[in-house]
């Protein structure tokens, strides 16, 4: 189908628009239709799966359309192997989300299926946007529904974290939109692979890189602007929190590979360095942080940090690695196999990926304790494996992956992130391997005190067991949680193409060569 | 030295200001003579009047001429600013029927002072002399000055009347003074004569001093109609005393006036100083962008918080005029437009909760609103989200028309201060979102607006969105003028 990705943007949002009109007041109908159309959605992106061709980095199903004359601005959508596996993860997790809101959510049902919806059709028009301009009025969009989510259906304080979410990701992305402006002035286009090959010098690189590394590294979020995702994470519905946590943080690691790499190269390479650094302060302090959580979801929002952190380090690990040779074939720093390099960023990949079924099943976790006792202290809990037995299985699964045990997603990506950051340095790929005992320290000192144990609270001891819709969510989480961790294989292969033209293009340098 | 002559061919080139003069007329004697039961009609009339005049313009758009021994020119921008005039204009006065009959204010003498200020405008929009032009912003202005006392009852409505008459007159001095200058140099009120003199190249130092003081006095005087920092003392007073219609009046069609007077006065007549009066309207724009920004955050009265956002609209629009080329006027043209289509939805959003003397001026007010009236708090949603330049919106485009030209003139760091006061700024358009969504409402307000107010308030909603998915056709238009 030609226009698939454009039926997979609007889809959603017509749906929203349709969930809004059907109202609250109807909220079983507002319930299956949202069902409905997410599930098609899902269905209509596994399509886009089957077509793709992983042979060639060019873009895929491109569709292109004049938009805004005056600026040269098209609707032009597109996907490669690196955009691919994000929309499919998009689509997942909205199914995921609705489902899991089924009966929790009571107030404005209608409303709160119909942002899901909508963010979820924003979300993969920012992973299918050619156009920068089209790319940033998806990229800031999407920060509308789920300002709302937190802000309504939000804790105690949504008030306050709601509005730090919208002005701190708003206050990165303007910087973005200059630097995008700026480029445009220069080359006449705002089309994304027209930037690649704007020749800029290392100056404009660096600004561009800098504002573009304020957008990305607060949505990310890297250290040290993360403060808001605690914040947004413990305040919003558990929805809000998957989507946040499976989702919205990727969009920041796509900019990397979309925009910085292959736009900056140069400014990239030069600093690196910085970029690993934070990378691995997120990884080492952050995880410490988590530690000392007594909040359940705090504790989970620090780990995402801690781990999104591989994926940075991952991205930027590779300038270290590898350099483009003067005959125009990629030629190895110290000695390592260019598969190292994919190693890299391949692993970046898997770790968005394996981050988002691993950080949504934790949330749902939580979800699920704090729908029946609301409380996400840990210390109200004890104990929990006496009352909720299935329920227990899930989540102590779950976390293993989040401590990274092998056979489990959250192994496979930080192994790979690991292994090439060894061949870039050792003390990269030290520090970086302490998460494997910190991450399983916090997760699993959480796990102790929340599932075993005696129980001090008699309210755990009334809980009841999940159901079957809780089951069933949990059941597929399982299973993508361990396809992900025991046959990484076919998310790589359709990675593998776009990702070797990435890294091309980011050790290009486009800086006039001196000789 | 000034040679009238008088050609009766020229008046078809005037025929929307005859006819709205006309229509003026008839209205008030109209409404003088007629029995209690036909009073309601005069709204009609008005409203009638005003759609007759926009199509007689529209008719016009491609015709150029300057008539009247040069005191009156017709061109593209004239006609479609004269075009949007009355469009605005019609929607405003569909807001104000309605805020008139909640409060007890209504009397038929509103509308014909509308019309006629409206006529002062387009006087100003086609003004081609620098007495045309004075004619046209004091028509408009004493009209302004009397519909704001028109809540002869209420003190702020007289405090805010009178404040706008003093400074109004100020400013009109200041501005009389500097044309004063011009003429005194230039030997003549035709823009077109002083675009000549101040083009020629062998101008003494003398004459280049005099010519430079009497356009900081114009830029002053046109600053102080737009309500640019410093000159803005008088916008959060007046835009909070006046009763609620004024405000939207006075923040939404006068500016398209001012900007055309901007326009010739600055571009038309002195545009060879153009890299004189842009550091003059830099500093302006910078500071008006920057104090708007800074003082709304504190304001818990939302007209007065609107008033500081259309002065940092209004600095955004300056900014347009600070690059001195084309695409730079459009843009700032186009960002006016966007501006009054959305100052139009939030006065209006504000007036369709008005009911039986209720006045919802206290962002207070909102509480809970989305629960009670989920359509409309939407469109206070995309209003403010619009306003603050979050996609896919139109106030996004406009601001991102501003920046491209900003920035493509080489003014990277005036675009990042645009843009971080932008970010500030949206803290508190997300406040009245909060309000309404966020908060539980304490007592309930429910929307009993009649039809006409409902629907002409939801399309002016939806076009924000819709022009903000489609925006190509606006923006080359805006463009066009130049």
């Amino acid at each position: 189908m030609d226009s698939l990705l454009s039926l997979l943007i609007w889809l959603p949002i017509l749906g929203a628009v349709l969930v809004l009109l059907i109202g609250n007041n109807r909220i079983s109908i507002a319930r299956w239709v949202s069902v409905s159309i997410s599930i098609l959605v899902f269905v209509l992106s596994v399509t886009l799966f089957l077509d793709f061709d992983t042979s060639t980095s060019a873009m895929q199903f491109v569709e292109k359309a004049s938009w805004i004359g005056q600026f040269n601005v098209f609707y032009h959508l597109g996907i490669d192997g690196i955009s691919m596996p994000l929309i499919i993860l998009t689509t997942f997790s909205t199914v995921l989300v609705i489902i899991a809101g089924w009966e929790v959510i009571k107030n404005r049902v209608a409303d709160y299926m119909a942002a899901f919806l909508m963010m979820e059709g924003l979300i993969i028009g920012v992973f299918s946007s050619m156009d920068s301009m089209l790319f940033y009025v998806f990229w800031e969009a999407s920060l509308i529904p789920m300002l709302l989510i937190i802000g309504v259906w939000g804790g105690q304080n949504r008030v306050y974290a709601s509005i730090k979410f919208f002005l701190y990701t708003f206050l990165g992305s303007v910087f973005m939109l200059v630097s995008l402006i700026y480029m445009y002035n220069l080359s006449g286009s705002f089309a994304i692979t027209d930037m690649y090959t704007l020749p800029l010098t290392l100056t404009q690189q660096s600004w561009i890189f800098w504002a573009f590394f304020l957008a990305f590294a607060v949505k990310v979020p890297m250290f040290p602007v993360h403060t808001w995702l605690p914040d947004a994470h413990v305040q919003a519905p558990t929805g809000g929190s998957v989507i946040l946590a499976a989702i919205m943080l990727k969009m920041g690691g796509y900019g990397f590979f979309r925009f910085s790499l292959p736009i900056t190269p140069d400014a990239s390479s030069s600093f690196a360095t910085i970029v690993i650094i934070l990378s691995l302060i997120a990884i080492v302090y952050i995880g410490f942080v988590a530690l000392v959580q007594k909040d359940m979801k705090k504790l989970i929002a620090y780990s995402s940090i801690s781990h999104m952190g591989f994926v940075t380090l991952g991205v930027f690990v590779v300038f270290s690695i590898m350099k483009m040779g003067a005959d125009g074939q990629l030629v190895s720093i110290n000695g390592s196999s260019i598969e190292s390099a994919y190693l890299g960023l391949e692993g970046a990949m898997i770790q968005m990926i394996s981050h988002g079924f691993i950080s949504a099943a934790m949330f749902l976790v939580v979800g699920v304790l704090y729908d029946r006792l609301h409380s996400r202290e840990i210390s109200t809990y004890g104990g929990v494996i006496n009352s909720m037995p299935k329920f227990t299985g899930f989540a102590v699964l779950f976390a293993l992956a989040n401590a990274g045990l092998p056979g489990t997603s959250g192994f496979v990506g930080e192994f790979m992130v690991i292994l090439g950051a060894l061949q870039a340095n050792f003390w990269f790929a030290f520090l970086a391997a302490t998460t494997l005992i910190i991450g399983a320290a916090y997760t699993l000192w959480m796990v102790k005190r929340v599932f075993w144990g005696p129980i001090n609270n008699p309210d755990v001891s009334s809980l009841s067991d999940i159901n079957n819709r809780e089951l069933c969510i949990f059941a597929i989480l399982a299973t993508a949680v361990l396809l992900m961790g025991m046959y990484p294989q076919p998310v790589i292969e359709v990675m593998h193409t776009s990702v070797i033209n990435l890294l091309e293009q980011a050790l290009t340098t486009k800086l006039p060569v001196s000789l | 030295m000034m040679n009238f002559q008088f050609n009766a061919s020229e008046l078809i080139f005037a025929l929307p200001e005859l006819f709205l003069l006309s229509a003026i007329s008839i209205i008030l004697l109209f409404d003088l003579f007629a029995s209690e039961r036909l009073k309601p009609l005069t709204y009609y009339l008005t409203q009638l009047a005003l759609i007759i005049t926009g199509w007689l313009a529209f008719d016009l758009i491609g015709e150029s001429a300057t008539i009247f021994s040069g005191t009156f020119v017709l061109d593209t921008m004239g006609s479609t600013f004269k075009v949007f005039i009355m469009g605005f204009a019609i929607i405003a006065l569909v807001y104000t029927r309605h805020y008139l009959k909640a409060h007890e204010l209504l009397r038929n003498e509103y509308f014909i002072l509308a019309l006629m200020s409206i006529l002062g405008m387009m006087v100003m929009v086609s003004g081609h002399s620098l007495l045309t032009l004075y004619m046209g912003l004091e028509i408009m202005s004493l009209s302004l000055y009397a519909l704001i006392a028109s809540a002869r009852d209420r003190s702020v409505a007289i405090e805010a009347a009178l404040k706008y008459f003093v400074l109004g007159a100020i400013a009109s001095g200041l501005l009389l003074y500097g044309m004063s200058m011009i003429y005194g140099i230039t030997g003549s009120l035709d823009i077109a004569q002083i675009s000549n003199f101040a083009r020629a190249s062998t101008l003494a130092s003398q004459q280049t001093l005099i010519l430079n003081f009497g356009l900081v006095f114009l830029v002053i005087g046109v600053a102080f109609k737009l309500g640019a920092v410093p000159f803005h003392m008088w916008v959060p007073d007046v835009y909070q005393g006046s009763p609620t219609s004024v405000t939207m009046f006075l923040s939404t069609v006068p500016k398209i006036a001012a900007i055309a007077l901007l326009i010739r006065l600055l571009i038309d007549g002195l545009g060879d100083l153009q890299h004189y009066w842009s550091d003059l309207l830099m500093i302006i724009a910078v500071l008006s962008i920057a104090l708007g920004s800074l003082v709304a955050l504190m304001q818990s009265n939302i007209k007065r918080m609107l008033a500081y956002s259309t002065i940092s609209h209004i600095g955004f629009v300056l900014l347009g005029f600070v690059t001195g080329v084309v695409e730079g006027y459009g843009a700032a043209v186009f960002y006016i437009l966007v501006y009054i289509l959305m100052s139009l939805a939030a006065f209006g959003s504000i007036i369709v909760l008005n009911k039986n003397g209720f006045e919802a001026d206290q962002i207070s007010d909102y509480q809970g609103l989305s629960k009670h009236s989920p359509w409309f708090a939407l469109i206070i949603l995309v209003v403010m989200l619009s306003m603050a330049g979050v996609p896919p919106f139109i106030g996004f485009y406009s601001k991102l028309f501003i920046l491209q030209q900003v920035i493509a003139e080489g003014y990277v760091i005036l675009a990042v201060i645009a843009v971080v006061f932008a970010v500030i700024s949206a803290y508190y358009y997300l406040q009245i979102i909060k309000t309404m969504y966020f908060d539980d409402a304490d007592k309930e307000i429910t929307v009993s607006a009649p039809l006409d107010m409902r629907v002409v308030l939801s399309i002016n909603g939806i076009l924000i969105l819709l022009v903000g998915l489609m925006p190509s056709f606006w923006m080359s238009l805006s463009v066009s003028l130049f």
